[in-house]
């Protein structure tokens, strides 16, 4: 499968085990979502379940936060995460702080699913990476998936889970495992062991990163599409980089990375969101804190430039393998 | 004791035809050419509630312009706006070819609406200022805009004045009365009302025109504008083209089942009107009264124009997966360009050979536009923006933090 249809699986499974579980956004109900998500699920599961919304983003997040607290599981689309700042005010401060304003009495179990990052040349306005703008609001969970497999079995979790989830797809891996080099053909996720994902329902756990290379030499922190790209960037530059895939940015399993840093000695941080105050930040504060007297070299990030997302200039914004890499033999000389 | 209830049911929107249909527009209330009073500009809200119902149109099915609507539109000006729609078709077919042909990420076009855009940007006055959406073009070339500039933005080369920062079709042309288009919905809505807040503020006598599809008005901007607009009663058109879809989502879904575009503005008391799209004279004739309207500090008009989408969403779109093929040749309104030169023919100011000639001299023209724009680059060949550009204008000065990424990357 590839990460769109595991997409679809998950909510699939989710919408026929669970009639309290309901999808809606933009263009999702008869069409199926303008990266087809949602195909064939208001077909299967009829336009009460699965339908379209007017193009209205805190509408719909309110009413999924409404829906939420009557009892309902809403799984809602945001067409871009660009898309997703109407809503700011629904999630910020309503659907997270729900729950504790209450005490309990009400809460919002809804998952707000928003493709991320670029690659495709959708300039400022399909490209954008915003974890760190719900990271930083206590009461949400933000996930990133990076493969199929990982992708269903989180969507499950989160769709069951009964605290707002922040579920972030990185578009570029739709359709298979991009490490940055765009001037290569791409490869399909058919031809990846990730691409192999179970017809049944299972759970992949918010909270539990994966380690996707085993290695000595340092550390690499990433989620999303950064995966492809460190494991490219440690295969060319020939250095044992072990890369953690992080997987669930909140929680945060700050176990394996410790065992990981305190291994290896050595920590970078990688990803496509602008530097400043991005959640590269939050990861050096933790890592220094908890391995401060193992860390041989300071820690390093490599991110997005802090501007908009350029349209032409796609490539030279990206953090590539060759930007990764660079900055991986930059630490070891250190 | 508690009365037993009958489960209430969620009612979901749906548009009359889907893939397999056979489209018929029959229900549409359209009133006959001419039928629609003309209020005078300083008209209260109130007393044209009922025009947010009907819809104002000047050609009848001949191609007469009839009624209190026509105002006897010079031949030479109609001509203009004529070739300024052809352009507008011609333009946007070469560049989706273009798109087609790699030299470009991206592209939307305007078929079908070019009368929207062009009538009312010839209606207007220069220094006034537009606030479009990525389905506006035609206000560039009808302000004829050098059309190389526009092809060089599509291409994000080196003569792209925006530096190959935006998406293709998001301009931004500040001398063309053209405000910096963004890729978010209705958020420039209500900036439109502010620009024209600032004018009144000033004393000034320029006005604006905020732009959005029949689907972004459900977004809250649109609302937002709308309150502004009627608190402060600025010199602003509030133009929604309703182009029947939004992607793959009816007008319906935006508006509900019964409410027009046009009578969203009633809840604000606003005067607004709804017209015939498609119908030149009657965009053009609507627009000057509007635009006299907001000059003369009467305030805003609501303005819903009625017409269909004839192209895809986008390039990256695929519109028979959700809307029945033949739809829009089945469109009663039929289409702007060919119902302008009908009128023109009748009133013996244009004939087919006049049209034939003017669409070859277009085609030349934007071939040739288009070839010197592709001369300086296109997105996948030749030179690129400088990518130093690409740290510029974040801010007016560059802080230090930006000038070390800026060196990082070796430029
Ligand atoms: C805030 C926001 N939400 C969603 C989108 C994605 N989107 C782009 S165009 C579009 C449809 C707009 O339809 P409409 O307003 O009717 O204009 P039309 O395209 O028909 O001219 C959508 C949903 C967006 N650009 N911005």
């Amino acid at each position: 499968m590839n990460m769109i249809e595991a997409i679809r699986d998950a909510m699939d499974i989710m919408l026929a085990q669970d009639d309290n579980v309901v999808v809606f956004g933009e263009d999702v109900g008869y069409f199926g979502g303008v990266f087809r998500c949602t195909a064939g699920l208001q077909a299967k599961h009829g336009k009460h379940r699965v339908f379209d919304t007017p193009i209205n983003e805190s509408g719909i997040v309110g009413v999924a936060i409404g829906m939420g607290a009557y009892g309902l599981r809403p799984c809602v689309e945001i067409q871009f995460a660009d898309y997703v700042y109407p809503a700011y005010d629904q999630i910020a401060s309503e659907a997270a702080r729900l729950r504790h304003r209450s005490n309990g009495q009400f809460y919002a179990p809804l998952v707000i699913r928003m493709p991320t990052g670029g690659g495709i040349f959708g300039g400022q306005t399909h490209s954008q990476s915003p974890e760190a703008l719900f990271t930083h609001v206590s009461g949400l969970k933000t996930v990133v998936p990076s493969n199929p497999y990982d992708a269903k079995g989180l969507l499950i979790s989160s769709i069951e889970d009964d605290d707002p989830v922040i579920f972030l797809e990185p578009k570029r891996l739709y359709n298979g495992p991009f490490d940055g080099h765009h001037e290569r053909p791409s490869i399909p996720w058919s031809k990846h062991p990730l691409g192999e994902v179970p017809e049944h329902h299972y759970h992949v756990p918010l909270g539990e990163a994966a380690v996707r290379r085993q290695g000595s030499a340092v550390t690499i922190l990433a989620y999303g599409t950064m995966v492809y790209v460190a494991e490219a960037a440690a295969a060319e530059t020939g250095i044992d980089a072990e890369i953690i895939d992080l997987r669930t940015l909140l929680p945060l399993d700050m176990a394996t990375i410790e065992t990981s840093v305190k291994k290896t000695g050595r920590c970078m941080v990688v990803h496509e969101a602008t530097l400043t105050s991005g959640f590269g930040a939050e990861l050096c504060a933790l890592v220094q804190e908890s391995c401060f007297y193992h860390l041989e070299a300071p820690i390093e990030r490599v991110t997005g430039w802090d501007t908009p997302y350029p349209h032409a200039l796609e490539w030279e914004y990206f953090p590539g393998p060759a930007r990764v890499g660079s900055a991986l033999k930059r630490m070891m000389e250190a | 004791m508690a009365k037993a209830h009958s489960p209430i049911k969620l009612h979901v929107p749906e548009p009359a035809f889907r893939p397999g249909d056979t489209p018929d527009f029959s229900s549409l209330d359209i009133p006959a050419a001419g039928s629609v009073r003309r209020p005078p500009v300083h008209v209260s809200p109130e007393e044209i509630r009922d025009l947010a119902y009907s819809i104002i149109r000047v050609m009848d099915d001949a191609g007469a312009a009839v009624g209190p609507w026509d105002e006897s539109l010079d031949s030479a000006t109609a001509i203009r706006g004529l070739r300024y729609m052809m352009k507008t078709r011609v333009y946007d077919q070469r560049m989706v070819m273009a798109q087609r042909q790699g030299k470009t990420s991206f592209y939307m076009q305007c078929t079908g609406e070019e009368a929207v855009a062009v009538a009312q940007q010839m209606a207007l006055e220069p220094g006034d200022m537009h606030f479009p959406t990525y389905r506006q073009q035609g206000l560039l070339i009808a302000a004829e805009h050098p059309l190389e500039e526009m092809a060089c933005q599509i291409f994000s080369n080196p003569g792209d004045a925006l530096q190959g920062r935006q998406l293709p079709v998001m301009y931004s042309f500040r001398e063309s009365g053209f405000f910096s288009i963004s890729g978010n919905l209705g958020t420039q809505y209500v900036q439109a009302v502010g620009w024209a807040m600032a004018s009144a503020i000033k004393g000034d006598s320029k006005i604006a025109a905020g732009w959005i599809g029949e689907g972004a008005t459900a977004e809250n901007d649109f609302h937002s504008a709308l309150l502004y607009a009627s608190v402060y009663n600025p010199p602003v058109i509030l133009n929604v083209v309703n182009n029947q879809w939004a992607i793959s989502t009816f007008q319906g879904l935006a508006a509900g089942d019964s409410a027009t575009f046009a009578s969203r503005a009633h809840g604000y008391g606003l005067a607004s009107l709804r017209v015939d799209g498609n119908d030149f004279l009657a965009v053009h004739a609507v627009s000057r009264w509007a635009s006299a309207r907001a000059r003369s500090g009467f305030g805003p008009t609501l303005i819903e124009w009625v017409t269909y989408r004839v192209a895809a969403h986008s390039t990256s779109d695929d519109p028979s997966q959700y809307r029945p093929q033949g739809e829009a040749s089945a469109w009663p309104l039929g289409d702007p360009v060919e119902r302008l030169k009908q009128h023109l023919i009748g009133r013996g100011a244009w004939s087919e050979e006049l049209h034939a000639r003017a669409q070859e001299e277009i085609e030349t023209e934007v071939r040739q536009a288009v070839r010197r724009a592709e001369a300086l680059g296109t997105l996948n060949s030749g030179s690129k923006p400088s990518i130093k550009e690409m740290f510029e204008d974040v801010y007016k000065e560059m802080p230090p933090h930006l000038r070390k990424q800026r060196q990082q990357l070796g430029v």
